[in-house]
């Protein structure tokens, strides 16, 4: 689903945001991106999803050319920011179907998803509220809604979880495994949350500095560690919680 | 690469045109919604036809000051369009939109023309206020001029956005409000550029709004096919073409 050589992203001003990560993604996994803030996740993630353009690097996503065929990429995909996407003024509702407008669906094919997955996400009756006007927890699943509305193979999360309460973040974990139980969804998702990476994906890729410095399945990354937090703290020789 | 690898463009309109409808639809119905903002983006040139207006016309006409009373409207209200994707880019819905398939050109455009379609309503209601008072300008001349500020809005609104993409934002609300004021005055919409002293004539006319002022207040008065009108339509239309190109480029660019 995801192959990338080389990727690198080098800012304007200098930074060295990310360097040169091979990372590869198979079709139906949930893979974890872990690293403390400031390690590279968001850059990585804005670049395969075309925001940014890689200052050097290869990616093929969802079978497209990253940069070749970056509008073929983008309508197989879906993503959801680290900050969401919802503005305060406009009826969620009308959004989201806008959203799966711009996919290419026909007006009642759009009425449709949009109905099913507001239904799915339990927001039917938030449809009508300006984005102003819901909670956190809410507001983050509808970002999800926007990310699914349209039915993509592969979903990309930047830190989905971040500044939920435990409830929520459940029931966003739960969502998740739902979609690949049923769907076979792919996702890409980050975080700094040790306890999330280990309950939701199949493997980890840890980043710090804009490089991998280990992957692997959780008990494979965790090694000798009796926790991913230890494991984490002799890799990086800082913990995880304390750089975030 | 349209249209390929099964997408499911079925509509009859082509991708981009489609694109900027949804969008341009999408984006009226919000500023329908924001009905104070409607209405407060028009309030200043409507305050000069109510309170300047009268006074004016001990002087001139009313169809010389309210195609005047237009430009102004113009370039505050599509001039500072830009100031709504401002907030798009803080909310994140800008992001989300740039990772649909849509073309980027298209959510630049739709936007645009839906700022245009504001500021043709809040004009007819300018003129209408106008006819009120005592303009007397015929029917034809009146739509031509609101469909010529109606294309200086298209214009102006894209260079709007492009600025707002690449000003830092906290400054964008402050100094565009500020630069509309000396362009306001030079288009010559208070007073007839032809009363000033020879060198603001002059910087006057490195100033493009000028000749679409001159070219409504033409249309206004009932003569259609002067030079003036010429010169007017002429400038709009490069301008708006012009603007509109450089805003697209912009917005392609920009990793907002
Ligand atoms: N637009 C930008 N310009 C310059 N530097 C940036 C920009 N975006 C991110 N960076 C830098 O790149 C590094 C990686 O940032 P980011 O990808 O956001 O990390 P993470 O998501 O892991 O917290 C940081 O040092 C950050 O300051
Ligand atoms: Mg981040």
């Amino acid at each position: 689903m995801i192959m990338t050589s080389g990727l690198s992203k080098t800012f304007p001003n200098g930074a060295e945001a990310v360097r040169g990560v091979d990372l590869t993604v198979e079709e139906g996994e949930i893979v974890a991106l872990l690293g403390p803030n400031g390690a590279g996740k968001t850059t990585i993630m804005r670049m395969l999803t075309t925001l940014l353009r890689p200052t050097a690097g290869t990616a093929t996503v969802a079978g497209c050319d990253l940069l070749a065929d970056p509008r073929g990429v983008r309508g197989r995909i879906g993503y959801v920011s680290q900050g969401g996407g919802i503005g305060p003024a406009e009826p969620v509702g009308e959004e989201l179907e806008l959203h799966a407008l711009l996919y290419g669906m026909r007006p009642a094919q759009a009425r449709e998803r949009v109905a099913e997955t507001l239904e799915r996400f339990g927001l039917t009756h938030l449809a009508g509220l300006p984005g102003g006007a819901l909670s956190g927890g809410q507001r983050r699943r509808f970002d999800l809604a926007f990310g699914l509305v349209h039915g993509p193979s592969l979903l990309f999360l930047d830190e989905p979880t971040t500044g939920l309460d435990p409830q929520s973040r459940a029931d966003l974990w739960d969502h998740l495994r739902r979609l690949r139980r049923e769907r076979g969804l792919t996702v890409l998702l980050t975080t700094h949350y040790l306890d999330e990476a280990d309950a939701l994906a199949d493997r980890l890729v840890v980043v710090d500095h804009g490089a991998v410095i280990a992957e692997g399945t959780p008990a494979e990354v965790k090694g000798d560690a009796a926790t991913l937090d230890e494991a984490f703290l002799a890799l990086t020789g800082r913990s995880l919680r304390e750089a975030a | 690469m349209k249209g390929m690898k099964g997408m499911k463009d079925v509509s009859g309109m082509s991708g981009v045109v489609r694109e900027t409808w949804l969008v341009f639809r999408h984006a009226t119905r919000a500023a329908l919604r924001q009905k104070a903002g409607l209405v407060f983006g028009a309030l200043q040139p409507l305050l000069y036809l109510v309170l300047f207006g009268p006074l004016f016309t001990a002087v001139g006409t009313w169809e010389v000051l309210v195609p005047g009373l237009l430009a102004q409207l113009g370039l505050f209200s599509a001039g500072l369009a830009g100031f709504g994707i401002v907030f798009d880019v803080r909310s994140g819905a800008l992001e989300r939109l740039r990772v649909t398939p849509a073309h980027r050109a298209a959510l630049l455009l739709g936007r645009v023309l839906g700022s245009s379609l504001t500021l043709l309503l809040q004009s007819a209601a300018l003129v209408a206020v106008g006819y009120a008072f005592g303009l007397r300008a015929p029917l034809p001349g009146v739509l031509a001029g609101l469909v010529l500020m109606a294309l200086l809005g298209v214009g102006l609104a894209a260079l709007s956005n492009a600025i707002a993409l690449t000003m830092n934002p906290d400054l964008f609300a402050p100094v565009m409000s500020t630069v509309v004021v000396p362009l306001t005055l030079l288009s010559g919409a208070f007073l007839p550029m032809s009363m000033a002293p020879a060198w603001l004539d002059a910087l006057s006319r490195a100033t493009p709004f000028r000749y679409a002022v001159e070219a409504v207040r033409d249309l206004f008065a009932g003569r259609y096919l002067t030079p003036t009108v010429g010169v007017g339509v002429a400038v709009t239309v490069v301008l708006a073409a012009v603007c509109a190109v450089a805003g697209t480029r912009v917005f392609n660019r920009v990793n907002a």
